[in-house]
């Protein structure tokens, strides 16, 4: 800044230093103030163009009959949304079984993915020599990839070759279950690796929560002679209630959008009956050139989620009160 | 580590560790079973895979399923492994450096439209990615990305994730710091390359992490928008792998081994950033 006044001051033609310096400090400022945009600007091409972008042409979409392989993709209003709602419709009964499966597998895997991972949490949160050890153990599923759990339980499940019928058998037990390819074991099988692979991720959530919960009301409830349960019911349980919430939410989420365990292990069988809703969706959208449609469908599987959620968000506060 | 004292309460304890190891172990061996057949099933002959009742040990420990996978030009694991790492790597820079500079704009700096630009940011984390998966297709065919390493590495970068997880890193710098350094005379850029990002090291590494894994182990949309087989990753060459070695398992197996080696590596090395990264997701809530 000094020399540039001086230069200034030197040539004789510029303007004086005090208005030089006044210029500077105006377009500086000017620069100061693009900056927080400048910081901004990278990420914000990404998200208009695959975050923002997306939703408006999902809506978009799903007011348009939408082919890939036809020139005119007329618009057609709501059509493709009464066609989900109206029994006589081509799509109707497959998209309903494709909601019934993702209601019958969330249904049943959320309660356990909520319990398991508490019981893990609470044993894991006593000190002992290799804690952290046992917790990595617990979580290291999680970090593999639904493709390799797919294919690692396909093959583990299988009838015949499978290591758990093996075991079974083993000990005694019925070895040919069909657990792929009949009901009900497609669906106990379709839960039991999704607790197993992901229980780890909730467990680490709820090891945070424990930890923040105050030991002092640990010793207080104990002076009051409190035993482990109501210890558990009237500390733990409180103390946990927005971990809950979150772990509760996120699993709902998580098990509604579940595609890779009915893909790779049941491969939807029996029949179409564990094909999922989001499944479905790309099934039609991206395979039977369908986009409108399927953005309909998005968008009311979109509002069902988000219902759902309220809902939780709802009755956790209404028990607060 | 406390040595159980020979009183009647001692002994107690001492039985009560019994059973918490018990429990513990088994709860482990439930893990990990599974993990240590896939190895030894990648290891053994086609043959030996076919046994009833399998063995426990691959006898003898043969290469026939990785041999297989990695000399088979049908299903080029090698390359699928390595676009896997390159899509991951690339991924994670990119999720790095642009969410680290919107975070910082959020959450240091003062301009009109930052209350607006955040709540829209936050607002796409509760609409469910799957549901958009269609739009973003047709989005990445416009821009004629089917089948290439950008579709698998920079649609997914745009993180309302990572942009939330930073700022709220930044927000709990001291002011100070960044006091001291405009006296100094440092401007926007230097403080945010000098003070804020060395200072930021565990949640960037943390967020490197997530994002490798995430991107690693992506299996709904690779599957849509890769095809040739020189350009898949590995999720989506996995099922090609299954497809074509139907009950082959020693191959099959191999090639999840090979998937897995890397995350779990990372898993090992970064387990304690990785596991307090998603606590620290959870406790948003």
């Amino acid at each position: 800044m000094a020399d540039v006044i001086e230069v200034g001051a030197a040539r004789g033609d510029a303007p004086p230093p005090a208005a030089n310096a006044a210029r500077r400090a105006a377009s500086a400022g000017r620069t100061r103030r693009a900056t927080p945009y400048l910081f901004l600007a990278p990420y914000l091409v990404l998200f208009g163009v695959f975050g923002l972008l997306p939703i408006i042409l999902g809506l978009w979409l799903s007011v348009h009959q939408w082919d890939f392989q036809l020139p005119n993709r007329p618009f057609v209003g709501l059509d493709n949304y009464k066609q989900l709602f109206s029994s006589d419709s081509a799509v109707y009964g497959d998209w309903w079984e494709s909601v019934r499966a993702t209601v019958i597998f969330t249904v049943l895997s959320v309660p356990l993915l909520v319990v398991v991972p508490l019981g893990l949490a609470l044993l894991l949160n006593r000190s002992f020599p290799g804690r952290t050890f046992f917790r990595a153990i617990y979580f290291a599923p999680y970090v593999l990839g639904v493709a390799v759990i797919g294919l690692l339980w396909r093959f583990l499940l299988d009838a015949n070759l499978g290591l758990v019928n093996r075991l079974l058998g083993a000990v005694g037990l019925p070895s040919d279950t069909p657990w792929v390819t009949n009901m009900p074991w497609a669906w106990i099988s379709l839960v039991g690796v999704t607790v197993w692979w992901t229980s780890g991720f909730n467990a680490v959530i709820y090891l945070a929560g424990l930890q923040d919960i105050s030991p002092e009301l640990y010793e207080a409830a104990r002076m009051d002679g409190a035993n482990a349960w109501q210890r558990f019911r009237n500390v733990t349980m409180p103390g946990l209630r927005p971990v809950l919430l979150f772990v509760i939410t996120t699993t709902v989420l998580a098990s509604a959008n579940m595609f890779g365990q009915s893909f790779l292990i049941t491969q939807g069988t029996p029949g179409t009956e564990t094909r999922t809703v989001v499944w479905f969706i790309v099934e039609e959208g991206l395979r039977n050139n369908n986009a409108g449609r399927a953005a309909a469908m998005s968008i009311v599987f979109a509002l069902m989620l988000a219902v759902v959620s309220i809902a939780n968000f709802r009755i956790f506060r209404y028990k607060e009160d | 580590m406390t040595t159980p004292t020979p009183t009647a309460n001692g002994s107690a304890s001492g039985l009560r560790r019994v059973g918490l190891y018990t429990t513990l172990v088994a709860l482990a061996l439930i893990f990990l079973v599974p993990l240590v057949w896939m190895v030894i099933t990648s290891l053994k002959t086609y043959t030996a895979a076919q046994q009833i009742p399998p063995s426990w040990l691959p006898n003898p420990v043969a290469g026939y399923g990785y041999e297989q996978i990695l000399n088979n030009s049908a299903n080029p694991v090698l390359r699928w492994f390595l676009n896997s790492m390159m899509a991951a790597t690339l991924h994670s820079l990119l999720v790095l450096v642009t969410a680290s500079m919107a975070a910082y704009s959020l959450a240091r700096l003062r301009f009109r439209g930052r209350g607006v630009t955040f709540a829209l940011i936050v607002g796409t984390l509760f609409i469910p990615p799957t549901s958009l998966i269609v739009p973003n297709f047709l989005i990445v065919d416009q821009l004629n990305w089917i089948d290439t390493l950008a579709v698998v590495v920079v649609p997914g970068a745009a993180s309302a994730f990572g942009v939330f997880f930073l700022r709220q890193f930044f927000l709990s710098l001291p002011n100070e710091l960044e006091e001291a350094a405009t006296l100094d005379g440092a401007n926007q850029w230097q403080i945010f390359f000098k003070v804020v990002l060395p200072l930021s090291k565990p949640a960037l590494s943390t967020l490197a992490v997530l994002s490798f894994l995430t991107n690693w182990n992506d299996f709904l949309w690779p599957i849509f928008v890769l095809f040739s087989p020189e350009k898949l990753t590995l999720p989506p060459g996995l099922g090609l792998l299954q497809g074509s070695y139907v009950t082959d398992y020693p191959v099959i197996m191999a090639g999840a081994v090979l998937a897995s080696l890397p995350v779990l590596i990372l898993f090992v090395l970064a387990q304690r950033h990785i596991i307090q990264g998603v606590s620290r997701s959870g406790l948003k809530g």
